[in-house]
C-alpha cells in the first residue's frame, strides 16, 4: 500500500524535507556476497553501440530542417546591457532568428561573468551562426567586478547566508589540548570537460516540444522547461539515450536548452544550441576554488578534541555553496566541532556540481590536517585514524559503516611503505600516504521501473532514467535478471526517455543505482509473481514449492522443469507486466559511503615533478551489483582526481576575469600516459538497512580521498606539507623550501624538555 | 561550391564543401558517418581520429579537400577484434572519446601486432577520455586478439 511520508531527501549533500509517497517493500534482502548474476562482473550491455560508434548522442542527431544556434557571450566579468541591436545579424545570410535579453531564460541584460549569454542566434549552419553573433552590437555598462572571495565575503557579497554549525565546547577543549595544528589550504577551479559539451536539439511538434539533451536528468529537464515555458509537463518530451559524460555538470536545463526551443518556436524548425568546447570551458560550470583554514586540537595519544574551520567557497556568479565542511563535521568522533562556511559570489564563471561537490575540497584540508597532526605526535596514520573512529554521525546511528573493514584491507598497502621508501635516490623520493573517505550515496525514493515479460520468457525493464556512462542501464538489467531468475541476456532496458516509462531519479550524487536498483527489482518480483503463480495453475502445483532458475521454471521436488518459454508460449501474446517503486530510506539513519585510499608517489626534489605511482582503494558503498562496472568507477575517479590534485588548472585573467584556459591543450587533463598501478578493493557488505538491495552509489566516493592522500604520501616523501591544488611545480618546491626553513629552525631550537 | 571526391571505407562519395570545412564535418553532418566524434574541434582530444591510408589523422582539423587517401573511420572497423576487446575489458563509459581511441588501437595494433604497455600509453596519449577507462583501453590493447 502506498504511504505518504514526510521526511528528508538529500542530493549532493544538500537536504530538503519533502513530502514522499513510498510503497511498501516486502522483499527480504539477497544474502551478501556475489549471486547467480549480482556481484558478477558483467560486460556493458550497451557497450558494443558505444565503442561501434552506433549509440545516438545528442551530438549525433541530425532532424530534417535543423537550424544551428550560436550563443552571444558578455566580454565583460560584469556589464550591463543598456542597448543591443540584433537587426544587422538578421540580414545576414541564413540567419532565420535573433534573440536578446530577456527573450529566453538565462539570456540577461546583467552579465555576471565573462562568457554569460546574452543574445543567440539561428541559421542554416553554426558557422553562419556564428559569423551573425559579431554583428550584434552591444551598448554595454561595465559594472563593478569583484574577483576576489575574501573580498565578497566582507562586502557580504554570498550565494546564501553563511552556515555555521557547533557541536560541544570547541574554545574549551581546543584550550586543554596537549597539541594545535592550523592550516590554511587552497583548492583551485576544475573543469568538467566532459566529452560531449552541453547541448540540446529543440523541435515543437504542435504543442509539444521534443528535448534531445546531453543530461543527467531527463525529469528534470521536462520539469523546468514547462515550468519555464508555462506548458504542462506532459507536453515536454525529453530525450537521452546517450550521453557523453556530465560529471555534475548536466543536472538542469541551462540557456542552451531555452534557447533552442525558443529560436525552434520563433522559426517553426528544430534548433540545436551546442556548446563549443572554449564555451563549454568558459560558461557550463565548474569546481569551485576554496580557502579553508582548519584547526585541529589533540590530546598526545592521538585523540581528537577539538576540530574547527572557516570555509570560503568562490561560488561565481551562479551555482551552490557546498558542503566542504562535511568531512570536518562526519569523518571523525570528534564531541567539539565548530565550522563556518561563506558561499563567495564572485564574478566568475558559474559553480556546479563536480563529482562530491565540497567533499573533495573538504577532505583535501581535513585529511592533510589530520596527517600532519600524526608526523607531529609520531603517531602512525592509519592508527590515528582507527583511533578516532566515529561510531554515530553526530549521534545519528549508520545504516552501516564498514570503515574499519576499509582500513583492515589498506593495511597491507600502509605496510609496503617501508620498501617504496627504500627506493628513494638523491634526486627522486619515494613515499606513502592515505586519506579516509566519506560521502553520502544513499539515494532515495521515489523512483519506479516497470517489467514486461512477452510469452518467448525475455524480459524488458522499462525505467525513465539515464546511463550517463556508468553502467547503470547493465546493473539494472543485472538486478531484473537476478530476481526473475534468467539469464541475464533476455533482460533488455529501455531508458532515456521521459515519454517512454515512469520516473527515475537524476544521475548525480551517486545515487542511480541505490534508488532506482530497488525499484527494478520491486518491478521483477512482482513479474515473478505472476509467473509462478501461472505455473502453479498450469502445473496443478503450490506456488511456494516454485521457482525459477537460469530461465527454468522448476518445483523443489525436481519433477518439473520446464522453460520459462514453454510455460509462457502458450499466452501467445499476452504478456505479465510487473510495476515496482523505491521504497523509503531507513527513518532516523545516517546513509554514508565509506573508503580509504593508499598512494604511493615519487617527487623529484630538485625540479618539482610529482609522479603517482600506485593507488589501492578500499571503498564499502554497500552491495556490488557489476562487479566490472564498479572497478571502472573506482579507477575512473582516482584518474579524474589525479587530475584535479596534479595538473588541472582553470585560469583567470586577473585583470578581465576572462578564463585564460578554456582548450584541451591549456588545461591538462590525464592522459593514459599517466595512468598508475590501480588496485580496488570493496567490502561488498550489502547495507541491511537500506532498501531490498543494500547497495549505495558509487560514482563519486573513489575521487573524494586521492588529493589529500597524494599530500600525505609527499609528506611521507619528502617531509614538505603541500597546501595547495594542483600540486603544481611551483607548489612543491615552495613546499620543499618551507620544510627545509622547518627542519633547519628545528635543529637550531634548543631541545625539548 | 567546390566538389571533392572522398573513399571512405573503401567507398567512393562526392560532396560538396566550402574549401574550409573538415573532414570532421563532411564525415559526419554530409556523409552521416556519425561515430566520428567531435568533442573539442581544435585538435586536442583525439575524439574526431580517422585513419588516412592507415595513419590516424584528426578529423577536425584536417580540411576535406586537402584529403588523397582512403579514409577509415570507425564504421568501417566495425568487424574489428579491438571492438569485441575494448567491450570486454569495459574499456568504455560514457563512449563519446571510444570511437576515436578504436580508430587510434587499430592503427597502432596494425603496425605493432603485440604492442608493450609502454607503447600502448606512448600511442594512445593523444586520445583523451574524461572518465577514466585508460587501464582497461590498455587491457583491451594488451588483449586486442582475444
Amino acid at each position: 500500500m502506498a504511504r505518504l511520508i514526510r521526511t528528508e531527501k538529500e542530493v549532493e549533500g544538500r537536504f530538503e524535507e519533502v513530502w514522499l509517497v513510498v510503497e511498501e517493500d516486502p522483499l527480504e534482502q539477497w544474502p551478501a556476497g556475489p549471486l547467480t548474476t549480482v556481484g558478477r562482473e558483467a560486460v556493458r550491455q550497451d557497450g558494443p553501440a558505444r565503442v561501434r560508434g552506433e549509440a545516438r548522442y545528442t551530438a549525433d542527431v541530425q532532424l530534417p530542417g535543423m537550424l544551428h544556434a550560436a550563443v552571444l557571450r558578455s566580454p565583460h566579468a560584469h556589464a550591463r546591457v543598456r542597448g543591443i541591436d540584433l537587426a544587422p545579424a538578421l540580414a545576414l545570410p541564413g540567419v532565420r532568428a535573433a534573440i536578446g535579453p530577456g527573450e529566453a531564460k538565462g539570456l540577461d541584460e546583467e552579465a555576471g561573468f565573462a562568457g554569460a549569454p546574452v543574445a543567440a542566434v539561428a541559421a542554416e549552419s553554426f558557422a553562419q551562426a556564428r559569423a551573425a553573433l559579431a554583428a550584434i552590437a552591444v551598448d554595454w555598462e561595465p559594472l563593478e567586478v569583484v574577483l576576489d572571495p575574501e573580498q565578497a565575503v566582507a562586502k557580504g557579497l554570498l550565494t546564501m547566508p553563511s552556515a555555521h554549525y557547533e557541536r560541544g565546547d570547541y574554545e574549551a577543549a581546543l584550550a586543554g589540548a596537549d597539541v594545535v595544528l592550523e592550516g590554511t589550504y587552497r583548492t583551485s577551479v576544475v573543469l568538467h570537460n566532459s566529452m560531449e559539451t552541453h547541448q540540446s536539439v529543440c523541435e515543437w511538434v504542435g504543442d509539444t516540444l521534443n528535448i534531445y539533451i546531453s543530461t543527467q536528468y531527463i525529469w528534470g529537464v521536462r520539469d523546468e522547461v514547462a515550468q519555464e515555458l508555462g506548458i504542462p509537463g506532459d507536453k515536454v518530451r525529453v530525450v537521452c539515450e546517450f550521453m557523453g559524460g556530465g560529471f555534475g555538470s548536466k543536472n538542469g536545463a541551462d540557456e542552451h536548452t531555452f534557447v533552442a526551443a525558443e529560436l525552434a518556436k520563433r522559426t517553426g524548425r528544430p534548433v540545436r544550441c551546442a556548446l563549443t568546447r572554449r564555451e563549454e570551458n568558459t560558461a557550463a560550470g565548474n569546481r569551485n576554488a576554496t580557502l579553508q583554514r582548519l584547526t585541529v586540537g589533540a590530546r598526545s595519544d592521538g585523540t581528537i578534541v577539538a576540530l574547527g574551520g572557516e570555509f570560503v567557497n568562490a561560488v561565481g556568479w551562479s551555482g551552490w555553496s557546498a558542503m566542504t565542511e562535511g568531512p570536518m563535521q562526519m569523518l571523525y568522533a570528534c564531541e567539539n566541532v565548530r565550522t563556518v562556511r561563506h558561499g563567495a559570489k564572485i564574478n566568475t564563471p558559474p559553480m556546479k556540481a563536480f563529482r562530491a561537490p565540497g567533499f573533495v575540497e573538504g577532505t583535501f584540508s581535513l585529511e592533510c590536517l589530520i596527517d600532519e597532526l600524526a608526523a607531529k605526535l609520531e603517531v602512525d596514520p592509519l592508527e590515528l585514524r582507527r583511533r578516532n573512529y566515529a561510531d554515530s554521525n553526530d549521534g545519528k546511528p549508520y545504516s552501516s559503516k564498514n570503515l574499519m573493514q576499509c582500513y583492515e584491507l589498506a593495511q597491507k598497502h600502509w605496510d609496503r611503505r617501508h620498501e617504496v621508501r627504500a627506493r628513494s635516490t638523491d634526486t627522486w623520493k619515494h613515499g606513502v600516504g592515505m586519506a579516509s573517505q566519506i560521502w553520502f550515496g544513499g539515494g532515495g525514493p521515489p523512483s519506479y521501473a516497470w517489467t514486461r515479460v512477452t510469452s518467448d520468457g525475455r524480459v524488458t525493464v522499462v525505467t525513465a532514467m539515464q546511463d550517463i556512462g556508468t553502467g547503470t542501464r547493465t546493473a539494472m538489467a543485472q538486478i531484473a535478471a537476478e530476481e526473475i531468475g534468467v539469464p541475464l541476456d533476455r533482460v533488455e532496458v529501455v531508458l532515456g526517455d521521459t515519454a517512454r516509462g515512469p520516473y527515475a531519479t537524476l544521475s548525480a550524487g551517486s545515487s542511480t543505482t541505490p534508488s532506482v536498483g530497488p525499484a527494478v527489482r520491486a518491478a521483477a518480483a512482482d513479474a515473478k509473481r505472476q509467473i509462478l503463480e501461472i505455473a502453479a495453475q498450469r502445473h496443478d502445483l503450490e506456488e511456494r514449492v516454485l521457482d525459477i532458475v537460469d530461465g527454468v521454471v522448476v518445483s523443489a521436488d525436481g519433477n518439473l522443469s520446464t522453460p520459462l518459454e514453454s510455460l509462457l508460449g502458450i499466452l501467445e501474446d499476452a504478456q505479465i507486466l510487473g510495476k515496482g517503486a523505491r521504497g523509503p530510506n531507513p527513518t532516523g539513519m545516517s546513509v554514508l559511503t565509506f573508503g580509504i585510499q593508499v598512494v604511493e608517489v615519487a617527487v623529484d626534489v630538485e625540479t618539482g615533478e610529482v609522479r603517482v605511482e600506485r593507488v589501492a582503494a578500499a571503498h564499502d558503498v554497500g552491495r556490488i551489483v557489476n562487479a566490472l562496472g564498479a572497478r571502472s568507477q573506482v579507477e575512473g575517479g582516482i584518474i579524474q582526481g589525479i587530475g584535479h590534485t596534479l595538473s588541472e588548472q582553470r585560469l583567470l585573467d586577473p585583470e578581465t576575469g576572462g578564463v585564460l584556459t578554456p582548450t584541451l591543450d591549456s588545461y591538462r587533463m590525464p592522459t593514459i600516459a599517466d595512468v598508475p598501478e590501480i588496485v580496488c578493493e570493496f567490502v561488498d557488505m550489502p547495507d541491511e538497512h537500506l532498501t531490498n538491495l543494500g547497495s549505495k552509489g558509487l560514482g563519486e566516493p573513489p575521487i573524494v580521498p586521492l588529493a589529500a592522500a597524494v599530500a600525505n604520501a609527499i609528506r611521507d616523501a619528502t617531509g614538505a606539507d603541500v597546501h595547495e591544488l594542483p600540486i603544481t611545480r611551483e607548489e612543491m618546491l615552495r613546499a620543499l623550501e618551507a620544510a627545509k626553513r622547518k627542519e633547519k629552525e628545528r635543529r637550531g631550537a634548543p631541545a625539548a624538555v | 561550391m567546390p566538389e571533392l571526391t572522398l573513399i571512405v571505407n573503401g567507398d567512393e562519395h562526392v560532396v560538396e564543401a566550402s574549401v574550409g570545412t573538415s573532414l570532421a564535418t563532411v564525415l559526419r553532418e554530409q556523409l552521416g558517418f556519425t561515430g566520428t566524434k567531435i568533442a573539442c574541434n581544435e585538435g586536442h582530444c583525439g575524439a574526431c581520429t580517422v585513419q588516412i591510408d592507415g595513419a590516424t589523422a584528426l578529423s577536425c582539423i584536417t580540411l576535406a579537400h586537402s584529403v588523397a587517401g582512403e579514409v577509415t573511420t570507425i564504421e568501417g572497423l566495425r568487424e574489428h577484434p579491438l571492438i569485441e576487446a575494448f567491450v570486454k575489458a569495459d574499456a568504455v563509459q560514457c563512449g563519446f572519446c571510444t570511437p576515436g581511441q578504436v580508430v587510434s588501437a587499430a592503427a597502432l595494433v596494425a603496425e605493432t601486432p603485440d604492442p608493450t604497455a609502454d607503447e600502448i600509453r606512448h600511442r594512445m596519449a593523444g586520445n583523451i577520455c574524461r572518465c577514466g577507462t585508460y587501464p582497461r583501453i590498455e587491457e583491451a590493447i594488451l588483449h586486442w586478439r582475444g
